[in-house]
């Protein structure tokens, strides 16, 4: 599971728990997004038709960051939007549902358009799965690509990245925690340990 | 026949004593009686009283047999300490002839569990257009003395009037189910503060009182005595205390779970809890408990309303009105009455005993605990304390608000003209 | 906590607010070229409705297929239910079926209850309104049309009706919409004013947490939204008021009253409206007028409600009345 508890209070201790070293602080975590931009911008011949889509809560503020910096180098508007997946989650019956985020599509929308994901972490790749069916009932991409500031691996699902901010080999009873000043007041990627709580499971 | 000896019994309630039953009659009621050829029942600490006498009763019989019938009713009656029960008209057919009310009669004498008075209808078959043939069916077998279309009201101003009347020629007495039928349309619980918020059609008191207004005024200006059916609330108890305080012939009842329940229990939409008239509030049932202790109101009457299971295991507007009551009614007023201190245990010989019978005419019940009066006693265990269990009941119907509640006394043995009917809580 | 939406009582503020928050969500599907969400998928939901709401089931079924749940239409008419197949016996025939939640209507105030709290069914049950008791998902859309209307769309998201004045004019006496918006509207912190005949008032509506007055004139200009509630014609045949002309002209909304009306009120009304009777067509037609959008807005609602009960592997909605004990 991605990101499955962020909202809780709970994961935010679990995360941030004692035992948590930051393994990307604020200065790293603006570099890979400014390398993460030129490398859009490489790939994308221009970026002329991306659109940028922040899964939420913080690929939101990653894509809107994201954005600001297309924006620097192209000199162009870069269309930046949100898509909540909760609606479309495979785990749904595994948990009460939850207070649903919003999806927000840019005006002109996304039909013929290089849609690029924004997450924070991938992890079983369940949660872009998930968006890649959303994605689907608003409309058809011309191509979709995936940003993540953190690949910290285990995929359940044959889905990769196509940028990465930083590729961070970890075990499942690890856990990885993304900081952005806009939700959290500062930006930093921690590295925990997981709480032995028992039925845990990735 | 035997003779038994109940040793130890505080009789009424008061200094303990021993009553040695010979045949059917108390032979003599004194301290250490000699045990000699008797049965002996060791009642130390229980209260004996007079054989109960409910003057509001619905054994079903004939018509509705799945739900009671007059042997299962009498049966109930006997578990409650009862010796004699009035049996309602409102049967299929309607106890409106000679014919209805002496079967039923004869049905009682067979059980021999409890003597079972039946009470004829006012009017034709319940309609209350037209006196049904009470002279015939006072006349007959069943020698019927309680008129009343409960269920329904007699409303019809008129048809009360000649009913009152016509009755003193033998001495009868008409109960009257006071419930103005046009307030009343489509009522489900009582009007108020709990039926704004569940919705359901309200019955006001005013339905029930306007009715016993005018009936206390009718049976002033006719000369006759009424009797007033389950009376439910406080405005009818001033209207009662008003009329006897006139002089005006009248008594009433009460049932015992207008005096323990209110319609707050309605909000489970439970229709264990519907009945007519309907549960009223906290401040009626304190009213109903004082005027029962004051002697505004004569006596406790069950209504015992059998239904089968499939009448009360609906939404509640579906649901039949009515709740059991012969084998917990001592118990609610013990709760209600006894252990608050309102009443002792000779005002509740007296409420459900003594006044019932005199107010239906009961030959053999409702008499002193004394030698030469019939045997027909009731003993209680006053000191117990325990939940009501329906599947206990000897009644053919489980529909009692009071299941797992917990509630004081339990009668422990019935003697029927010197017969035990109850023994150490079970049924011969 | 109970897994069932049988009173807007039984809703705290908390969990109202999730509910149009959820609610403002799921109304921007609507704008999307594939109007359906995947979230029930496997589900199986019964419309279960014993009395005729062409309305109301319409709404649900939109819901609960966008939703992408299964739905099964039941109506009583022509059914077994009208050949004395109680409503016990017809709720486990469904369950027997497999259903995970009962949407239902009925005519008997406290059926959805019972049905949810006798141990007669496992599913959950979601009140369509019963009787002259409750119809809280009407009361949901009433706030959420309030709320957009008088505090925004987005402005309103996470919050609730604080100190706004709502005015219910009608026969409150037979509406179970009248009950379950005063219970939410109170719950939302708006004050309430009930405006009727003292003939459509129930007894006992003293206790309720709102006010009550007879005289629409002087109520009007203090309000930030007016619902009309339907009268029935067949009412005025029991005597709760002498004729329709005089019932509308005491009670009924114009032009001329709706101007005296603050300019940013609104004229609410859970349909179907009898026009001429409660509200004229000039009131009825003019953009203060938000009929339709309520419509629109029950659709909204009912997504949210059936989202967040049965969406998860419990309902999301906490009750503020803990579960009798039986």
């Amino acid at each position: 599971m991605d990101k499955q508890h962020k909202a809780a209070p709970n994961d935010e201790r679990q995360g941030a728990g004692p035992e948590a070293r930051p393994v990307l602080e604020g200065p790293d975590i603006a570099r890979v997004l400014t390398r993460i931009a030129h490398e859009i911008v490489e790939r994308a011949k221009g970026a002329d038709d991306v659109v940028l889509l922040g899964i939420p809560t913080r690929g939101v503020f990653l894509a809107r960051r994201l954005a600001d910096k297309l924006e620097q180098i192209t000199e162009r508007g870069i269309p930046v939007g949100s898509l909540d997946i909760t609606m479309y989650r495979d785990d749904l019956r595994m948990h009460p549902p939850r207070a649903l985020a919003r999806t927000e599509i840019p005006g002109d929308g996304i039909d013929g358009r290089l849609v690029v994901l924004v997450d924070d972490v991938l992890f079983s790749g369940r949660t872009i799965r998930a968006a890649l069916d959303a994605l689907n009932d608003i409309g058809r991409p011309r191509a979709v690509q995936l940003a993540v500031l953190v690949d910290r691996g285990h995929r359940e699902l044959p889905i990769r990245a196509d940028y990465v901010g930083k590729n961070l080999p970890t075990s499942l009873r690890e856990t990885v925690k993304v900081l952005l000043a806009e939700e959290d007041g500062r930006d930093t990627v921690l590295l925990g340990a997981k709480p032995a709580a028992p039925g845990a499971h990735p | 026949m035997s003779k038994t000896l109940i040793r130890g019994a505080k009789v009424l309630g008061g200094e303990p004593q021993d009553v040695l039953i010979d045949g059917t009659t108390i032979a003599e009621v004194g301290r250490d009686l000699s045990a000699e050829g008797a049965e002996v029942v060791e009642a130390d600490g229980k209260v004996l009283l007079p054989g109960l006498v409910d003057l509001h009763t619905h054994l079903r019989e004939p018509g509705r047999e799945d739900s009671e019938t007059v042997l299962t009713g009498t049966r109930a009656a006997a578990s409650g300490g009862y010796t004699n029960v009035f049996a309602m008209a409102n049967t299929f057919p309607v106890a409106d002839t000679a014919g209805v009310v002496e079967q039923v009669w004869r049905l009682g004498q067979e059980s021999g569990y409890c003597d079972v008075q039946p009470v004829g209808a006012v009017t034709v078959g319940l309609e209350g257009a037209k006196l049904a043939e009470l002279g015939a069916m006072h006349e007959s077998a069943a020698g019927v003395t309680v008129f009343s279309d409960d269920g329904k009201c007699v409303h019809d101003a008129v048809i009360m009037r000649r009913a009152l009347e016509y009755v003193k020629a033998f001495g009868g007495v008409v109960a009257q189910h006071a419930q103005e039928p046009r307030l009343t349309e489509g009522a489900q619980m009582n009007e108020g503060v709990v039926s704004a918020e569940l919705g359901l059609g309200g019955w006001p008191a005013v339905a029930e009182e306007s009715v016993v207004a005018r009936d206390v005024l009718l049976a002033e200006h006719v000369g006759s005595r009424v009797h007033i059916c389950h009376l439910s609330t406080a405005g009818s108890v001033e209207i009662v205390r008003w009329a006897k305080s006139r002089g005006i012939d009248v008594t009433a009842e009460v049932t015992p779970h207008h005096l323990l329940l209110t319609d707050e229990l309605v909000r489970s939409y439970d229709p264990v809890y519907k009945v007519n008239p309907p549960l009223r509030t906290e401040r009626d049932v304190m009213a109903l408990r004082e005027a029962l202790a004051d002697g505004t109101i004569d006596i406790v009457a069950t209504d015992h309303a059998p239904h089968p299971h499939e009448d009360k295991d609906c939404e509640w507007a579906a649901a039949a009105m009515g709740m059991v009551g012969l084998e917990t009614a001592l118990s609610v007023v013990q709760e209600t009455m006894v252990d608050t201190g309102l009443l002792d245990w000779a005002g509740v010989a007296d409420r459900m005993s003594f006044k019932p019978a005199q107010i239906g005419q009961a030959t053999g019940h409702g008499r002193p605990v004394s030698a030469g009066e019939p045997a027909n006693l009731t003993l209680v265990e006053s000191a117990y304390r325990g939940q009501v269990d329906p599947a206990g009941f000897a009644s053919r119907s489980r529909n009692t608000p009071y299941e797992g509640r917990e509630l004081p006394g339990r009668v422990t043995h019935t003697w029927l003209r010197g017969k035990a009917t109850l023994v150490d809580g079970k049924l011969t | 906590m109970q897994r069932h939406l049988i009173s807007a009582a039984d809703l705290t503020r908390d969990d109202a607010v999730l509910i149009l928050d959820t609610a403002e969500e799921m109304a921007r599907v609507a704008d999307r070229p594939i109007k359906k969400l995947p979230t029930l998928r496997g589900r199986t939901v019964v419309n279960l409705f014993f009395e005729d709401s062409t309305r109301t089931r319409i709404s649900f079924e939109a819901a609960e297929k966008r939703l992408s749940a299964d739905v099964i239409n039941f109506t009583a008419k022509g059914s077994s239910v009208s050949k004395g197949e109680s409503l016990k016996d017809t709720a486990q025939t469904l369950e027997a079926m497999g259903v995970d939640a009962v949407v239902i209507r009925h005519g008997a105030s406290g059926a959805p209850y019972r049905l949810a709290t006798s141990g007669w069914i496992d599913a959950a049950v979601v009140n369509a309104g019963d009787g002259t008791h409750q119809h809280p998902t009407q009361a949901l859309l009433d706030a959420f049309t309030m709320r957009r209307r008088l505090v925004g769309r987005d402005a309103g998201l996470g919050k609730d009706l604080e100190g706004r004045r709502i005015t219910l004019v009608g026969d409150i006496l037979h509406s179970r919409v009248a009950r379950s918006n005063v219970d939410l509207l109170h719950t939302l912190g708006a004050e309430v004013t009930l405006v009727a005949p003292p003939t459509l008032l129930p007894v006992g509506v003293g206790s309720w947490p709102c006010e009550v007055s007879y005289d629409l004139d002087s109520t009007l200009p203090k309000s930030d939204a007016v619902m009309l509630l339907r009268v029935q014609r067949e009412r005025m045949n029991a005597a709760f008021f002498p004729t329709e002309r005089e019932y509308s002209r005491r009670y009924g909304l114009d032009g001329d009253r709706m101007a005296k009306m603050p300019d940013h009120a609104v004229v609410m009304h859970p349909g179907p409206m009898v026009r001429g009777m409660e509200i004229t067509a000039e009131v009825a037609d003019s953009d203060r007028c938000t009929a339709v959008e309520q419509v629109t807005n029950g659709v909204s609602i009912r997504m949210a409600v059936l989202y967040l009960l049965l969406g998860g592997n419990e309902p999301a909605v906490s009750h503020a009345r803990p579960t009798e004990e039986k």
